[in-house]
């Protein structure tokens, strides 16, 4: 009998998504589908809003990552208030950079260390209770509290640098309202063990050596699951260095041919474009030049990987040259390789903290630009999971009178679909039984994405995990609830 | 007043740009303003959109925590509960709640203090600014009861099991 099977919401991942599976009477998969809720109310929120309460008010969408919306916001009413990118001083663009490796650290360590790691230690079929956190914390104690250390080292220098917690105040539009005490900066350079920045850099460097041994031991799995060619896109530095805070555009296909040549993201409506599909809400972002049906690109550490040339730390780079051997240096298109990308740029984000903690313009100098306003930016950084659009229009009475937000899982939407059809198809196909491990293996490939599927709504009494069996007409035939 | 020193957190989270969503941090507002206004200092609070693990360092250092929560559960306002370690997995990793930072805090530092979870019932979640007339009652009704239990700490039982107070 033909089914139709849902998975909803996706477990492990930021927010909930729903994962639906068409089988035919063989038990072959005929459709696959990864729903994903969407912020598109959140642009009409933020209109007829005075613009420089954005940075501020976009941090509602979401509390998984607000420093990427904060920093992309500030960055598009710089713009717009006459302050261009290089015209920041360099006491605020230093405290913005180190706002954002800060939230790069805390997201990343948080994704690998207990999201990600479960899978990876205990196997993507085990035990569904005892593929979680808590087993990582019985069995692997150590490796479990410096996930949580170093995630809370990265949230204490959001703090720093944001000024609290919820809300962060610290980008403004032409600057920053704060440079660091004396006081925060010695905290995390020299703070008591092992809160301090030297120690989040050997043990960043240790889960990349971690992942390597575990590439190693299980190279099938990490070469092949969910593997496809793909374009991929990101902001690299002017002269192709990784950079996750300002840049130009630049996409490569899957050969390493650039096919988006290092351009002014100001002008990114040129270059990229959306479809819309009937079944979701998310929208299908696409390269205009290439069109909808190839022009699809991948977003996120593997991605950043693969359009940067070069990593501007001497750990990361180090790790970047291994990285790129192995594929002849050719783009990489293995998802699993995303968690070695993402403990690379953890590596690289601790790097750049104790090079920014230990820059004298970090402690004093000019806070805010003024110039020329203007009545339209756009600003653009790369969030942990990707690359982020923020465009904003204002009118004569400085009220915001259009928002348009590109968000990075939006971009990623196309690649998750290929990642949870590859993966049901093998998994799945001709299979007698759908087992909970094979329904992980999908969540698992999204999960490789470390996508952002809802804002942070997350009052008691939700987001169950249901997976429901449907036959080809349509009807309930099985029912589970974890 | 209380005889022994007893250091308390309470600890409040949710999304203030998600009307009631935002009682959490809104209660620590109002604890804060108190604490300043009566000089207490065993008293301390912090606040943020959600749970997460590190949270399972935060509360290892105190005797008491207080965690506070909108919540849409059928209650009667506000509902005061014992927090007991459990190993039940989250459905995601964005909204731990706080039985299961009390696990981790155990498993990861050997600490156990007594947590409780405050509910206030809240009625509106959608992206937009302000609470609901009824939650913004629930949330003082809420604070009112709770200062009782700061000023005389003490008085709560130590007790296994998930009363309500």
């Amino acid at each position: 009998m033909g089914q139709k099977i849902t998975i909803e919401p996706v477990t492990r991942v930021e927010g909930h998504g729903k994962v639906t599976i068409h089988l035919d009477d063989e038990n072959n998969v005929v459709q696959t589908r990864l729903h994903i809720v969407e912020f598109r109310g959140f642009e009409r929120f933020i209109q007829g809003r005075p613009y420089w309460e954005a940075p501020v008010l976009v941090q509602r969408l979401c509390g998984i990552c607000p420093v990427s919306h904060h920093l992309a916001a500030a960055k598009a009413l710089d713009v717009i208030v006459g302050v261009g990118p290089d015209d920041l001083p360099p006491t605020a663009e230093k405290m913005r950079r180190l706002m954002h490796y800060g939230q790069f650290f805390q997201s990343h360590a948080l994704h690998f260390f207990h999201l990600a790691s479960p899978d990876l230690l205990f196997g993507i079929e085990a035990d569904p209770g005892r593929r979680n956190v808590i087993a990582v914390a019985e069995e692997f104690r150590d490796l479990a509290v410096q996930g949580v250390m170093m995630r809370k080292f990265g949230q204490e220098i959001i703090q720093a640098t944001a000024g609290k917690k919820i809300h962060g105040t610290g980008a403004i539009p032409g600057g920053i309202n704060k440079s660091l005490t004396i006081e925060e900066k010695m905290k995390f350079l020299i703070g008591k063990d092992p809160m301090n920045i030297d120690q989040m850099i050997v043990w960043a460097s240790s889960a990349v050596e971690l992942f390597k041994d575990y590439h190693r031991k299980n190279r099938d799995l990490i070469d092949h699951f969910a593997a496809f060619p793909s374009s991929h896109l990101s902001l690299v530095r002017k002269d192709g260095a990784l950079d996750i805070y300002h840049g130009v555009l630049r996409a490569v296909d899957k050969d390493g041919k650039k096919i988006l040549h290092d351009v002014d993201y100001q002008d990114y409506l040129d270059y990229i474009a959306e479809e819309v599909k009937t079944w979701s809400y998310m929208k299908f972002p696409y390269l205009r030049a290439i069109g909808k049906e190839n022009g699809w690109y991948r977003v996120g550490p593997l991605a950043r990987l693969n359009t940067c040339d070069f990593i501007p730390s001497p750990l990361a780079q180090k790790a970047f040259e291994e990285f790129r051997s192995y594929t002849g240096g050719k783009p990489n298109n293995m998802s699993m390789h995303t968690h070695w990308a993402r403990l690379i740029e953890t590596l690289h984000a601790a790097e750049m903290m104790k090079e920014l903690l230990e820059d004298p313009d970090i402690l004093s100098g000019e806070l805010v630009k003024k110039g020329n306003k203007t009545i339209e930016g756009v600003g653009l950084v790369e969030a942990p999971r990707g690359t982020l659009f923020h465009h904003f229009r204002i009118n004569e009475d400085d009220l915001i009178e259009m928002a348009n937000l590109i968000v990075s899982t939006t971009n990623n939407n196309e690649p998750m679909n290929r990642a949870v059809e590859l993966v049901a198809k093998e998994w799945m196909n001709g299979k007698e039984k759908i087992t909970e491990g094979m329904l992980n293996a999908v969540e698992t490939a999204i999960r490789a994405y470390d996508p952002c599927l809802s804002c942070a709504t997350h009052a008691l009494g939700k987001m169950p995990l249901q997976i429901e069996l449907y036959d080809v007409n349509d009807q309930l035939i099985d029912h589970m609830q974890t | 007043m209380m005889k022994q020193k007893i250091n308390i957190l309470v600890y409040g989270y949710g999304n203030p740009g998600r009307r009631d969503d935002g009682l959490g941090p809104e209660f620590i507002y109002l604890v804060d303003a108190w604490i300043k206004e009566n000089n207490i200092d065993y008293v301390f609070t912090d606040s943020n959109y959600q749970l997460n693990i590190e949270d399972a360092c935060t509360i290892r250092d105190y005797d008491i925590v207080i965690f506070v929560d909108a919540t849409i559960e059928e209650i009667h306002d506000f509902q005061l509960v014992r927090v007991m370690p459990s190993e039940k997995v989250n459905f995601t990793m964005h909204a731990m709640q706080p039985s299961f930072v009390l696990d981790l805090c155990r498993k990861l530092y050997d600490k156990s203090p007594e947590v409780f979870l405050l509910k206030i019932k809240g009625y509106d979640y959608e992206l937009k600014e302000g609470f609901t007339e009824k939650a913004a009652a629930n949330l003082f009704k809420a604070f009112a009861h709770v200062k009782k239990i700061l000023l005389d700490p003490e008085k709560i039982p130590v007790l296994n099991g998930s009363e309500i107070y």
